[in-house]
């Protein structure tokens, strides 16, 4: 089994972004996911939130664990390099990739099994270390690669396709992402395009750690009436906090303040946020209100979505550890090498 | 009564304490100041894996011939510890001496006759001097160094130097180490007859231009000078000080004085896993990467090594060696990761290892081993063990050349992109089987490609051809081939008699192996001997095999790991390779490697070697 790659036929009038480049240069191979997958339609907001944001799809590193969640790279992004690493290990490949060359723009699309199951501790030390990237989990609440097991996000009393009833309870990866440092927190669902593309698109321009984890139901293990990471219940029990939009840094001075329902965050590039509030309490700067909210309402049953958490002022690995602006992986040897004269004095000292 | 042993700048001297008294630093006080004299030294540490309490050994090795390894035996025990009082007192040749702590009495059944006594009221001198309980301690610990100093004739000058260097800065210590240095030496020179005590230092001209230092050092540096820009580790003994010594190297050389920047990233891991996860991102990513660690660390490992050896990524492992199975013996010396590196991970897997056989080529192989990675695109172990990486060793000094440059290996840039050259990423252009890559973010629209541990076609697209699976495999052997090449060589030490019997040893083992090979021909016998430096082997090791009759091989392990290689790899008649193995936790002695020669060739006991002490 070979992929196939999409013909690059460009269209003259296919919309074309301030790069230059249009939808299509930021799509990958045919996906061979289940037809209506979760995975495929983000994987399709994830096209859309790079074209949208106008970024160069080759300064984009894309990497991913091991699942059906996982293989969703090569489905986005064809001309990024890409890095479908070991299962549950994603973050740490992650991070050194990010030491290396601080340069790019890293998305690490993680699944649920791979990052609250095998990857959990990785999960949690990467978020923690403040690593400059956009952390997606394409939750569906079961391994779909290996058909059909629970993950450790499966809400305890949801069923499996076979009827066998979840006694465990469940992991927050959001709480977990909250309560470990992330700047950026957010939930969406795969099935709420409008939703979901400007969250994606405002994660890859923050520069922090951004989590994102969005329910993305399996349709051949974990979409019947007993589980709640199906479409239906995803659907019905969707309570949005906000919506966001975003406006370019160029554009941000002219669009100001309508009071009320409306919250902007202007993120350090100049580009501003502005939240359109659904629920008019919640208050997105709010590290440990976010988490109480969330529990609140989770314990309903719902699933809170929207922009939960963000930082005013983010800081990155790189910043903690002191690194210098330069790309590690751009350095020469005399940058690095200490040279001989050097070393004749070393070995001077050690007699 | 046995003749006292008499011996000028070649015995044994060991010093037994307890874990936490403060006596690392005496010790070392007195190794350092005979090499200060030109005398050849090589001390070693045995410890526990503990912190306090536990027995303590310091053996020093004097050695004007040079002789760095352990000989066997013992011919001065300075006995600190009560605790082991009777294993002490058991270790010392016949005819040696027994230095100890006589302010308690110690009954006759307590001691042999064929030993010689130096008593020395340590404690009670302590007690009437000091009122504090630590001061009582550290100072017992210089007074006894001076008092060797005077049995020994160890110029108390060069003491006296190397305490001021110690306390460089801190000159209100400088004063009371001096005095107590001092009245050790008064006691002894008093009461102790030391005339008559046989072993004797005298000035020498031995040591050259030799330096002397730790190999987990002598790695960092290797790591600095060859340009390791990120680090990430989880702390485990004995590798933890590759990385302390990193941090303090790259502090010195490579943060920039004006603005404070570091030229490296060091990541203390939250395992064994992120760890070389982060090592084969940064890889991947173009910068070089390294992690130090043991043999518990590369079990976690093992499934990266795997997906960097197969999807082809640079990543330098420095395995510090201790002994194992599992925790094992934390703080012992073995050589007995060979399997599990060699061929770390599930699938057909194969790495390239180097073995160093002392701090120079810590020094050398740490370097080298980032530029293999880089050319090969694969894992390579630096395979150092504790006895070389924790104990302070002479070796020749380190060396650049100033032309050297990275070898950053087949990377195709922007720039013939551009010129539009046809890139495959697994394609094997130049029939070595190396493969040529792109940093990612190099060019918009050429030269991205997938990364990934499952199979692939040459063009990196995911393929589960049988063809493509075989070729790749056959591809990746034909690298390991041609590392064969690139690897540091075997050195070979022959005669102008054409010798039948061979041996072949490597890293640690070395200095043991180069006395017992005087030993043997001293005997008679005279052996060919070549030094593995490297894994793959190169030809030229399977050709020593086939031009002898018997070949030993030594090494710090049950399994005669090595051996089996040699055999897996080269297809040897097993009955021809020898193994010689010692695996106490304990450096291989010259003895040992002598005696088992010996009674393998049926030449008998071999203790009645020349030995230039036992007079
Ligand atoms: C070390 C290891 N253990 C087990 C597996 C098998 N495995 C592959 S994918 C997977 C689970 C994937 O689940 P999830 O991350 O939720 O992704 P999904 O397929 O549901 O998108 C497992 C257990 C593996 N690849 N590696
Ligand atoms: S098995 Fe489930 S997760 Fe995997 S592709 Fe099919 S629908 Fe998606």
């Amino acid at each position: 089994m070979t992929y196939i790659a999409k013909p690059k036929l460009h269209h003259p009038s296919l919309p074309k972004n301030k790069l230059g480049f249009t939808r299509r240069d930021y799509e990958g191979a045919v996906s061979t996911l289940c037809a209506g997958c979760g995975h495929d339609a983000i994987s399709a907001a994830i096209i859309q939130a790079c074209f949208n944001a106008n970024i160069e799809p080759h300064r984009v590193a894309k990497l991913s664990g091991i699942g059906c969640s996982s293989k969703a790279p090569t489905y986005f992004l064809g001309g990024s390099h890409g890095f479908n690493t070991v299962h549950g290990r994603m973050p740490s490949v992650l991070t050194g990739a990010n030491l290396a060359n601080r340069d790019l723009i890293y998305l690490g699309v993680s699944g649920d099994g791979d990052s609250a199951s095998i990857g959990i501790g990785q999960f949690v030390h990467s978020i923690r270390r403040g690593v400059n990237m956009t952390y997606l989990v394409m939750n569906n609440g079961v391994y779909g690669l290996t058909k059909g097991q629970f993950s450790a996000t499966a809400d305890r009393g949801s069923a499996s396709k076979r009827g066998v009833v979840n006694s465990d309870a469940p992991v927050d990866l959001i709480t977990m992402a909250l309560q470990l440092g992330a700047t950026f927190v957010a939930r969406s669902f795969s099935g709420d395009k409008e939703q979901l593309v400007p969250i994606i698109e405002a994660a890859l321009q923050h520069p922090g750690a951004a989590f994102i984890d969005v329910v993305s139901p399996c349709v051949a293990f974990n979409n019947h009436s007993g589980s709640t990471k199906s479409y239906d219940y995803a659907r019905e029990h969707n309570e949005a906090v906000n919506r966001i939009d975003i406006i370019p840094a160029a554009e941000a001075e002219e669009v100001r303040y309508e009071a009320g329902a409306v919250q902007d965050v202007t993120q350090s590039d100049g580009t501003l946020l502005r939240l359109r509030k659904v629920h008019l309490d919640y208050d997105v700067h709010d590290r440990i209100g976010a988490m109480n909210y969330l529990h609140k309402h989770q314990a309903r049953g719902e699933l809170v979505t929207g922009l939960l958490y963000v930082s005013e002022n983010p800081e990155d690995l790189h910043s903690h550890i002191g690194t210098c602006k330069r790309p590690l992986a751009q350095l020469q040897d005399a940058d690095l090498c200490p040279g001989g004269e050097t070393l004749a004095k070393i070995n001077a000292g050690l007699r | 009564m046995t003749k006292a042993l008499q011996s000028i700048n070649d015995f044994v001297v060991k010093f037994a304490n307890v874990n936490g008294s403060g006596s690392a630093s005496a010790n070392e006080l007195f190794a350092r100041s005979i090499l200060r004299m030109g005398v050849p030294v090589s001390p070693r540490n045995i410890f526990p894996s503990n912190i306090q309490g536990l027995p303590t050994w310091y053996e020093v090795r004097v050695s004007e011939a040079g002789y760095l390894g352990r000989r066997g035996g013992c011919d001065f025990m300075v006995a600190m510890n009560p605790q082991t009082w009777d294993e002490d007192l058991r270790e010392i040749e016949p005819g040696g001496y027994l230095f100890y702590d006589n302010t308690r009495v110690i009954h006759a059944d307590q001691l042999r006759d064929d030993i010689n006594l130096i008593g020395m009221p340590l404690t009670r001198i302590c007690n009437e001097r000091y009122d504090d309980a630590r001061q009582r301690q550290l100072f017992k610990n210089i007074m006894y160094v001076g008092a060797l100093a005077a049995i020994f004739d160890i110029d108390i000058g060069e003491v006296e130097k190397l305490i001021g260097e110690m306390y460089k800065g801190k000159e209100k210590l400088l004063e009371p180490n001096i005095e107590a240095l001092h009245s050790g030496r008064d006691y002894a020179r008093t009461h102790l007859n030391c005339a008559s005590i046989g072993l004797k230092i005298r000035r020498a001209d031995a040591v050259g231009d030799r330096i002397f230092i730790e190999g987990n050092s002598a790695t960092a540096l290797g790591c600095v000078y060859g340009g390791a820009t990120v680090c990430a580790w989880y702390p485990i003994t004995p590798s933890t000080s590759v990385v302390d010594a990193f941090q303090s190297y790259c502090n010195k050389f490579r943060i920039d004085k004006a603005s404070g920047e570091k030229r490296f990233a060091i990541v203390q891991g939250e395992d064994e896993i992120a760890s070389i996860g982060i090592v084969v991102g940064a890889g991947w990513n173009g910068a070089r990467a390294f992690t130090a660690t043991s043999g518990p660390g590369v079990s976690l490992m093992t499934e990266f090594l795997g997906l960097a050896y197969f999807a082809e990524i640079p990543a330098t492992i420095i395995n510090v060696q201790r002994g194992g199975p599992s925790t094992g013996m934390p703080t012992r010396t073995q050589q007995a990761d060979l399997f599990s590196c060699a061929y770390a991970s599930n699938g057909d897997t194969k790495h390239i290892l180097l073995f160093p056989e002392d701090p120079k080529e810590c020094f050398d192989f740490a370097a080298q081993a980032l530029d293999l990675a880089d050319q090969l695109q694969t894992p390579v172990f630096v395979m150092s063990d504790l006895d070389i990486g924790m104990n302070t060793r002479l070796c020749a000094p380190f060396e650049w050349d100033e032309n050297r440059h990275m070898q950053r290996g087949k990377i195709v840039t922007r720039e013939q992109l551009d010129a539009g050259i046809k890139f495959g990423r697994y394609q094997d252009v130049d029939g070595d089987g190396i493969p040529y890559r792109t940093y990612p973010g190099t060019h918009p629209s050429k030269g991205a490609f997938f990364t990934r541990g499952t199979s692939k076609d040459a063009n990196a697209r995911y393929s589960e051809r049988g063809e493509d699976y075989v070729e790749n495999m056959q591809r990746l052997q034909r690298k390991f081939e041609t590392a064969k090449s690139l690897v540091p060589q075997p050195i070979e030490t022959t005669h102008d008699t054409p010798a039948t019997v061979g041996v072949i040893y490597f890293g640690s083992t070395s200095p043991a192996m180069q006395e017992a090979m005087d030993n043997l021909q001293r005997r008679g016998l005279v052996i060919d001997a070549m030094r593995l430096r490297a894994f793959p082997f190169p030809d030229s090791v399977m050709e020593f095999i086939h031009r002898h009759e018997k070949v030993f091989v030594v090494e710090q392990n049950r399994d005669g790991q090595l051996r089996s290689l040699l055999i897996n790899e080269g297809q040897i008649n097993p009955a021809k390779l020898i193994p010689v193995l010692h695996f106490d936790g304990t450096p291989i002695t010259a003895r040992f490697i002598t005696q088992t020669i010996c009674t393998a060739l049926n030449l008998g006991h071999c203790e009645s070697m020349p030995k230039q002490a036992a007079l």
